[in-house]
């Protein structure tokens, strides 16, 4: 069956292979042109975001097109800077020489992209597989297709067509496009496609960034600040698609005694924000398929949880809507405890002493992002030191992710690899190391014949024991 | 040799992954006392280690030092002197609208590691890839290869003596063992090997979604400009011991082929010739500084190379074979068929192939026409022409008027590109690649950005828009009530 991808990374090889990607001033043209598409069709981009996910006009701003305006101008500024050689310095053991890192293309680059933020998922990494001079393709997902039809149209207008492609498309499309052989590959989704990827690629022997999620939790001890904490809760988690984002909080672990008193002013600040009547708010996405709402209910009407929801918990099937709903103290074997929520959904988890709570975090797969909210100096260290994830934020959800000096990529089952800022740069780079050696010095203790002397020299070449070597020299 | 069931393997790493989550590992003191002990461990046997290599490769004692513990010394050395400042965290820089906020770039262990090591240099192969892992802070299974038999069960015998048996654990055996290690969750797998056994470590590790790094191989070619005189001298020197000198041409980073202009063919011949029987002598029976072949699957398949139709023709020096002892003699050959085995696989022997081309420049074509390799060598004074191959080629690495040298050089990344594979090590990139470099954002309560907050409204955008932009005095007329907001 035809599916008209057969080929395309060959396409873009022979392109990659006419050189044309690698010049300062083609990789310049194609960021400012995707700058343009930011900037000139924000209101197509965010009627896109509306139709596939009911995503707010504002959280569409702020998260999606605004972090693609961010990148594009920090990379333009910032491109001539980061393509210079790195010098680096060498020592004694290969005196005289010099040497140098230079950051090359590696050639053509697969980047699948996913639905919850559509826009900007699909764009960050492109951004980073032209600036470092590659030919790129893009599988946007179809679980968002309006999304993905509004970026194969305007990619297809304002970039250079023959080496930045758009593939539409779903699991056949995909799986085509992952038989092909590429120089890297992005994938943005879930663990047990990212599982089939990374089969896929090591058939090639293909490198791959996996960005995938987990369940990211949020610690509250009582020594915080309670209402900034709940406002920078319920932004990271509701305010950010509802809950469909990989660095949502997923969980909260808090003291039996301070419970409560986060419960309310959860539910204070929710109201503030969202009103009293939070279902048909405007100003929350919807769940994006009957197939997750039904996945999302599923968590919330299993029988050991639904005796505990404290906020929330009305739904309207008609459209995709679920109220910000929290639960306390799920059991530990209930899947909403086990799986990523991906959802309007937040358990609170109770414990004796706040320190408990490491151990309930580490007893899970290592998560994209973990947070805590505290005033409290020693704990904040026990934290750093004991818990592994991506990233982490204290004080603070999910604005890590804007800060572009700081790597975005997961570790263990949260993924493998990370970009933003110069890191995306880097990750779509062949970091090549080039020395030159003069011929001055000719070291004859490196050829045959060997004797006890030129061992006696080598010993002391190689620990850089400048009287050892002297004394070699002279056979003493 | 070791036998390890299912069982065997899961209860070693019960007890690493426990010894790992102790914290045992995390401490400075830990990771630099594991250090030392390697140190001392090769210090303490260097004959037996001598011995080992010259039992498994016929590797002499100054060729050992210099390849493989010596490496290894000075990459424990080196960690030893830079691990507290590779382990102190690194400040992210933060834009002003983030204040008073503090960004941090943590290095933390990855958890427990896999290592395979490689037959061709069983030693540092092995050892300088653990160097990493510790100085990361990891806990580590280390399996050498089965094909150096004598240093595998030495390292075997040795790392239990010297180093933490909780957290440092040495597993022998041969791909059986390989697959049933393959079968467990891993933080991360270092391999160094072929590409074709490089592809089933990666796919296994699929499954886990275990990050690895594949040191493999290729075809890493030499491109000969014109010398003359003394400099010819030692630019044949360098070919000679970039060809030979490791391991008898077994090694991923040793010359595999040559490209030189037509005319310079002759003289190269001449010199290689008069070089090698300086080296080594010209006695198959009777190599001096020479290794052999690692075993009897490996001297038969580097001998039918020479087998192919018009490749025997095209040797120029060399071409005998002790089959007894599995020794190849140091061989040249002119012009090759191309499409041989010799000119598409990577040799890993003593075989040099010399490709005559009419101009130099042709060389780039040439090489870009087969998979990227570990790292090309050209020895030229030209400038332009240097920068020509750094522009247009790709591989691991390159090195200008010299050979295997970059593989000392610890402020550079040793890695491949394309089939030669992805990762890197060595330096500072030891400790990185078995580090996970974790993004921290200390934020303070006060001040509060109440345009984050919904319920959204035209105010709201416009602050966030002036904030992406990073436009303070926009933003400052905006809280003034001094700047207009357009209606949506």
């Amino acid at each position: 069956m035809a599916l008209g991808v057969e080929g395309v990374a060959d396409d873009l090889r022979a392109v990659y292979a006419a050189e044309k990607t690698r010049s300062y001033e083609w990789r310049v043209s194609q960021l400012k042109a995707l700058l343009k598409i930011a900037t000139h069709h924000e209101k197509e981009i965010l009627e896109a975001l509306r139709s596939d996910l009911n995503k707010p006009e504002h959280e569409g701003f702020l998260h999606e097109i605004s972090g693609v305006i961010s990148a594009c101008k920090l990379t333009l500024k910032e491109l001539r800077r980061w393509m210079k050689p790195e010098k680096v310095k060498t020592s004694m053991t290969t005196y005289p020489s010099s040497a140098e890192i230079i950051s090359e293309p590696l050639g053509v680059v697969l980047v699948i992209s996913t639905w919850n933020y559509p826009f900007l998922l699909s764009v960050e990494p492109v951004i980073g597989a032209i600036a470092a001079g590659n030919a790129v393709l893009l599988k946007p997902s179809e679980v968002s297709p309006a999304t993905s039809s509004m970026l194969s149209k305007l990619l297809g207008q304002y970039m250079d067509v023959s080496a930045v492609k758009v593939v539409e498309g779903g699991v056949l499309e995909t799986t085509a496009l992952l038989e092909q052989r590429w120089d890297k590959i992005l994938y943005t989704g879930n663990s047990k496609v990212g599982r089939v990827v990374l089969a896929a690629a090591a058939k090639h022997l293909t490198p791959v960034i996996l960005e995938l999620g987990g369940k990211c939790p949020v610690m509250v001890d009582s020594t915080t600040n309670l209402t900034v904490t709940s406002r920078r809760i319920i932004s990271g988690k509701w305010g950010c698609n509802s809950g469909q984002t990989c660095v949502s909080p997923d969980y909260i672990i808090t003291t039996k005694e301070y419970a409560s008193k986060l419960v309310d002013a959860i539910s204070s600040e929710l109201e503030k924000f969202y009103g009293k009547d939070p279902l048909h708010s405007n100003d929350l996405s919807k769940i994006v398929s009957s197939q997750h709402f039904d996945r999302v209910t599923k968590l919330l009407d299993d029988e050991k949880v639904s005796g505990k929801i404290v906020i929330g918990g009305q739904r309207d099937e008609t459209s995709l809507k679920i109220a910000p709903t929290v639960i306390l103290d799920a059991p530990n074997d209930s899947l909403i405890m086990n799986e990523e929520i991906f959802g309007p959904l937040l358990p609170i988890i109770t414990v004796n002493k706040i320190e408990d709570g490491i151990g309930l975090i580490n007893s899970k797969e290592k998560p994209l992002a973990s947070y805590l909210f505290t005033n409290d100096k020693k704990l904040k260290e026990i934290f750093k030191r004991n818990i592994s994830s991506g990233s982490m934020a204290i004080n603070e959800t999910t604005l890590q992710l804007a800060i572009s000096t700081l790597p975005f990529g997961g570790v263990g089952e949260s993924g493998m690899g990370s970009y933003h800022g110069k890191f995306s740069f880097d990750a779509f780079s062949h970091k090549k190391a080039v020395l030159e050696r003069g011929f001055a010095g000719d070291i004859a203790a490196r050829y045959p014949p060997y004797t006890s002397g030129k061992l006696k020299f080598l010993k002391a070449l190689l620990s850089g024991d400048i009287l050892g070597i002297i004394r070699a020299l002279f056979g003493w | 040799m070791e036998g390890l069931e299912f069982g065997g393997a899961s209860s070693r790493l019960i007890v690493l992954k426990k010894s790992f989550r102790s914290g045992k590992t995390r401490g400075i003191g830990w990771r630099k006392s594991q250090l030392r002990a390697l140190l001392k461990l090769i210090a303490e046997n260097e004959s037996q280690i001598f011995d080992a290599l010259e039992q498994d490769l016929g590797k002499h004692p100054v060729e050992a030092y210099r390849d493989e513990i010596g490496v290894v010394k000075k990459s424990a050395d080196h960690a030893l002197l830079h691990i507290k400042e590779w382990m102190a965290p690194k400040r992210g820089k933060l834009p002003l609208l983030f204040f008073p906020s503090r960004a941090q770039l943590l290095p933390e262990p990855l958890g427990t590691v896999l290592i395979f090591g490689s037959w061709n240099f069983p030693i540092s192969l092995t050892l300088d890839p653990l160097i990493g892992a510790i100085s990361a802070g990891n806990t580590v299974v280390v399996k050498p290869s089965e094909l150096a038999p004598t240093c595998s069960s030495l390292l075997y015998r040795m790392i239990p003596l010297y180093l933490d048996t909780e957290a440092i654990t040495i597993v022998e055996g041969g791909s059986d063992v390989a697959e049933q290690l393959l079968l467990h969750q891993w933080d991360k797998i270092f391999f160094t090997g072929s590409p074709r056994v490089g592809r089933m470590v990666m796919s296994a590790a699929a499954k886990h979604l275990t990050p690895v790094v594949l040191e493999l191989g290729g075809k890493c070619p030499v491109i000969l400009d014109s010398f003359t005189g003394s400099d010819l001298k030692v630019v044949v020197k360098r070919i000679a011991g970039g060809k030979w000198g490791p391991c008898a041409g077994q090694a991923c980073i040793g010359v595999d082929y040559l490209l030189v202009q037509q005319k310079l063919a002759p003289l190269l011949i001449e010199s290689l010739k008069r070089c090698i029987k300086r080296f080594y002598g010209d006695n198959v029976k009777n190599l001096q500084s020479f290794c052999r072949i690692v075993n009897k699957h490996h001297f038969d398949r580097v001998c039918n190379l020479l087998e192919e139709p018009g490749v025997a023709a095209s040797i120029v020096y060399g071409g005998s074979v002790d089959k007894e002892n599995l020794v190849i003699e140091p061989t040249i050959l002119l012009d090759p068929p191309l499409d041989a085995q010799i000119m598409t696989e990577e040799i890993f022997g003593p075989l040099l192939p010399i490709i005559t081309l009419d101009n130099i420049e042709d060389s780039i074509d040439f090489i870009n026409d087969k998979p990227k390799p570990l790292v090309i060598y050209a020895f030229t004074n030209n400038e332009k022409f240097k920068e020509q191959i750094v522009q247009e080629t790709s591989s691991g690495s390159v090195t200008f008027n010299d050979t295997m040298i970059q593989f000392i050089c610890d402020s550079l990344p040793f890695g491949g590109v394309g089939q030669s594979g992805f990762g890197r090590y060595h330096g500072k990139f030891s400790f990185d690649t078995f580090s996970h470099e974790k993004a921290v954002l200390h934020r303070s309560f006060f001040p509060e950005l109440e345009p984050r907050y919904p319920p959204w409204n035209d105010f709201k955008l416009e602050f966030i828009r002036l904030a992406y932009n990073l436009d303070y005095i926009g933003l400052l007329l905006l809280l003034l009530g001094l700047r207009k907001v357009t209606p949506r």
